[in-house]
């Protein structure tokens, strides 16, 4: 059992940040603060990605020499390059959807004056009827 | 009034994660199986094939170009959207 | 930040800073295929470059540096760098984006080709990514309203 837990801590310690982000955009009620949650919840996903490509006794996954002369290269000596590939992709994403939602925010705040969920919901239903 | 039902789907969704940690591999396992699949051939043949020895660059843009040509219309996507949303035109 | 700032210290060296920034960049940028580096990266420093000029000084020194429509053209450069080699590739009678036909074009072979072909398409995103932080964070802050504070203070 204890060698269960210790030989994943990557994966204990990115469940706690996970679910410290999808509280955040659960039980909060202004929007700033959902945001920053789902900006928390993005990052923990992208730092897990990121743990899996690591190897014991691996080194960094660029071949030395110069232009690569030591070209005989084991897999075994490098560490995996695709989840890095994958992640650079997903940071990209993450930093449009955060300038969207941003956007967003303004323009919310332009119409209704304010960021509190329950505030906005009664100025909604006050303007439809 | 939103904490009580936010704690009860916190604590199923750890007890989901962690029910499902079972089968996941070993951290720093060299066996595990995202190390056997694709990528020992990117690392053994990066500098005989394109003669970069960065790999992550020789995967992102020779290997995998067309998925970063995609990502580039994504964020070009993303800078007009937002010029869309916020601008306003005074003079018509 | 809209507003004149007028601090003697900052300004002068934030002015001192931005050139060294902007070339650290196009250092990230051209050492791409053999330390950790590239096109994204490069970019994202770039932009960090002009935000500086923007916090020291107030957005028509801005703009002055950097003006709307060299930004709108740079957005679209890049894109069209990038689908430019691939379209060259299939010009050359290949698949799309397969950089080895580009050694028809250059005088090289057509392994070294294809490190040719990764430099340039690079160079293609560096310019888009440059572009689109820089007109995302003056969009946010002046929130969309670049030509009312323009107006207002005399541009």
């Amino acid at each position: 059992m204890l060698e269960y837990l210790i030989s994943k801590y990557n994966y204990w310690m990115y469940v706690v940040i996970i679910l410290i982000g999808f509280y955040g955009m659960m039980a909060k009620s202004n929007l700033m603060k959902k945001l920053i949650g789902m900006g928390i919840f993005q990052w923990a996903i992208i730092f897990y990605f990121m743990s899996i490509s690591a190897k014991k006794g691996a080194t960094l996954q660029i071949i030395s020499g110069h232009h690569g002369a030591y070209a005989v290269a084991r897999a075994v000596d490098y560490v995996n390059p695709l989840p890095s590939v994958l992640m650079l992709t997903a940071i990209v994403v993450a930093v449009a959807t955060t300038g969207i939602t941003l956007s967003v925010l303004i323009l919310i705040f332009r119409r209704y004056g304010t960021f509190e969920e329950d505030e906005i919901i009664k100025l909604m239903n006050e303007k439809g009827k | 009034m939103k904490k009580v039902p936010a704690f009860i789907a916190i604590i199923i969704t750890a007890f989901l994660l962690i029910y499902a940690a079972e089968d996941f591999p070993k951290w720093a396992d060299p066996y595990q199986p995202a190390s056997l699949h694709v990528s020992p051939r990117y690392i053994e043949k990066t500098v005989e094939e394109t003669a970069v020895p960065n790999m992550v660059t020789s995967v992102l843009a020779d290997y995998r170009g067309y998925d970063t040509m995609f990502e580039t219309t994504v964020i070009f996507t993303a800078g007009i959207v937002v010029m869309m949303l916020l601008r306003r035109p005074k003079k018509w | 930040m809209v507003r004149e700032f007028e601090d003697v210290i900052i300004q002068t060296l934030c002015r001192f800073l931005v050139p060294f920034i902007q070339t650290y960049s196009l250092y990230v940028f051209a050492h791409g295929h053999s330390s950790p580096g590239g096109g994204f990266q490069g970019g994202c420093v770039m932009a960090a470059a002009f935000v500086l000029i923007f916090i020291a000084y107030d957005l028509n020194e801005a703009k002055r540096r950097f003006r709307e429509k060299a930004l709108l053209i740079f957005c679209c450069l890049g894109v069209f760098i990038y689908a430019g080699t691939g379209w060259a590739c299939l010009l050359l009678g290949s698949n799309f984006l397969d950089y080895g036909f580009l050694s028809k074009v250059l005088p090289t072979d057509p392994v070294k080709a294809r490190y040719y072909g990764m430099a340039m398409i690079e160079l293609g995103v560096q310019i888009t990514v440059m572009a689109i932080m820089v007109s995302i964070f003056l969009d946010l802050v002046t929130r969309g309203e670049h030509e009312e504070i323009m107006e207002e203070e005399g541009a």
